[in-house]
């Protein structure tokens, strides 16, 4: 497996740039270079010490190559490779392993986007969705991209192991509650599962409520080798695993709707870390709409398939519950610039720094932080854990 | 309809397909190797990696996988659809592909048959209603 990682890296620096209104109106590459000196200035390194650069937005044919002369460095690795929102922890797993192999030695990884600022400028979209394959087999159908693909996955979990509305909607109460705790989220007003069940429909049976944001943001990480990290200013958050996995692009593509690829990465990251499910202190799930999180949930071993629905019912993920996830708020209500999966190394690293004020979590350890990209299509899953975890 | 469905010009790969829909035939390819139905159109078996695909008619009868009804049209051509179903159909050839359900939204596990709404360029869109 990948357990020659474990240990091998660590996080030392983050930053992220959330704005309360969730316009941040300012051109993508001084988002990216903001955020990216931020999160070197929190580990005590400069832009100097970088020869590693992961990076897969903006739309061009070369991002990581750009960014990196825009940024006046010369890095031996980079990556850019496009896993959606599955990206990031992906970057980080192979930030790690080219660490290990001596690739490279420090890689900032980094993710901004400004939708917001863009619509309000009139700009169209990319259309990320728009491929031959889709425009061909699903757009004729009006399918609205990515919610129609969650909305048949929750159809299928809720028909298959009856799964309910409530309970569904309980994710999105609980990811609201850790929001109330946090001066930065985007949408701080406590909801109730009343509240989410009565926001109404684009597709069924997604709530409007259970939908991510659509804001502006920038989320950077810092990684370096095990040795370099213990000499730096904050404490080291290591990898103690990490792995990714794809299973289809297009929804009618997927084999089985109630089974996320994570069924592959979640184990492999747990085997590698060797740690299980029960020695993890808190997850930061990808949360593009609620069924996602439902889906991470089964799939990482965190309760047994079809049973999500009664294993969140009760208010696991809220503060004080026994599994806390999403302590930002996620991107249900903190930001989600289109990608939310850099934002959950942020949270992830800052949880077990001690770092996180009214939504931290006691004496986080360990915090496992789940990507998923596309249509359910690709996920990553990283395992981070404090030096007393080694 | 104020605006037709929006659907591209065939490709090379999969120009039998539509070519069938004018005369209301569902086609798919199988694998002349590993024998599975293949969808959607492709050089390659998915399943083994083999080039021999042949284009075979399917009965256009299946079940429901799974459903979500849509209150907001995605293209004008569905704006007097609204609420329209998005579903998954299960053939009984044993392969799955996207649709529509117009009217009465159905469940999973729904039998459903054929039916096609035309294009205006004499070819015609698979949905599915009940049978």
């Amino acid at each position: 497996m990948n357990s020659n990682i474990r240990g091998a890296a660590a996080v030392v620096g983050v930053a992220d740039e959330v704005s309360p209104s969730g316009v941040i109106d300012v051109p993508l590459r001084e988002l990216e270079a903001r955020v990216i000196t931020s999160a070197l200035s929190d580990a005590g390194l400069a832009l100097s010490d970088v020869d590693g650069l992961c990076t897969c937005t903006g739309g061009t044919l070369m991002h990581s190559v750009e960014l990196a002369e825009y940024l006046g460095i010369t890095p031996r690795f980079t990556d850019a490779t496009q896993t959606g929102g599955a990206s990031y922890g992906l970057y980080l797993e192979h930030a790690a392993a080219a660490i290990a192999a001596g690739l490279a030695e420090t890689v900032v990884i980094v993710y901004a986007s400004t939708p917001r600022a863009s619509r309000k400028r009139g700009e169209k979209g990319l259309g990320v969705f728009a491929t031959p394959e889709r425009l061909e087999w699903e757009t004729p159908f009006g399918v609205m991209l990515p919610i129609s693909a969650y909305a048949l996955a929750a159809n299928r979990h809720m028909a298959a192991y009856g799964t309910t509305a409530e309970q569904l909607a309980q994710i999105a109460v609980d990811t609201r509650s850790w929001a109330t705790r946090n001066p930065r989220a985007h949408l701080r007003d406590p909801i109730t599962v009343d509240d989410v069940l009565g926001s109404g429909f684009l597709a069924e049976p997604v709530h409007k409520l259970e939908c991510c944001l659509v804001t502006d943001g920038a989320a950077a990480v810092v990684v370096t080798s095990a040795e370099r990290a213990r000499d730096l200013a904050r404490p080291p958050a290591y990898v103690l695993g990490a792995a990714s996995a794809a299973s289809h692009a297009m929804i009618t593509q997927m084999p089985d709707l109630t089974i996320t690829p994570g069924a592959m990465s979640g184990p492999a990251a747990f085997e590698g870390a060797g740690v299980t499910p029960s020695q993890i202190d808190v997850v930061q799930l990808y949360d593009s709409f609620t069924i996602t999180v439902l889906l991470a949930l089964e799939d990482l071993g965190f309760c047994k398939k079809g049973e999500g629905g009664p294993f969140v019912a009760d208010g696991v993920l809220a503060p004080g519950g026994d599994l806390p996830g999403q302590t930002t708020g996620g991107g249900l209500a903190y930001t989600h610039p289109g990608a939310f999966g850099a934002f959950l190394l942020v949270e992830a690293t800052r949880q077990l720094r001690g770092d996180c004020g009214e939504r931290q979590v006691a004496n986080a350890q360990t915090a496992l932080a789940h990507g998923t990209g596309g249509v359910l299509s690709a996920t990553s899953t990283v395992i981070l854990g404090t030096e007393a975890t080694l | 309809m104020s605006e037709t469905f929006p659907v591209p010009a065939p490709s090379a790969v999969s120009a039998p397909f539509w070519a069938a829909t004018e005369k209301h035939q569902l086609m798919m390819q199988r694998c002349e190797s590993c024998h599975r139905l293949v969808w959607y159109p492709r050089a390659l078996c998915p399943r083994c990696g083999e080039f021999s695909l042949r284009w075979e008619q399917l009965s256009g009868r299946g079940v429901v996988y799974a459903v979500s009804v849509h209150h907001r049209a995605a293209h004008p051509a569905f704006a007097d659809r609204v609420p329209y179903s998005v579903v998954l159909v299960d053939l009984e050839e044993g392969v799955r592909m996207m649709s529509n359900v117009f009217g009465t939204p159905p469940a999973v596990g729904d039998a459903v048959s054929l039916g096609w709404v035309a294009l205006d360029d004499g070819r015609n869109l698979p949905i599915f209603e009940a049978p």
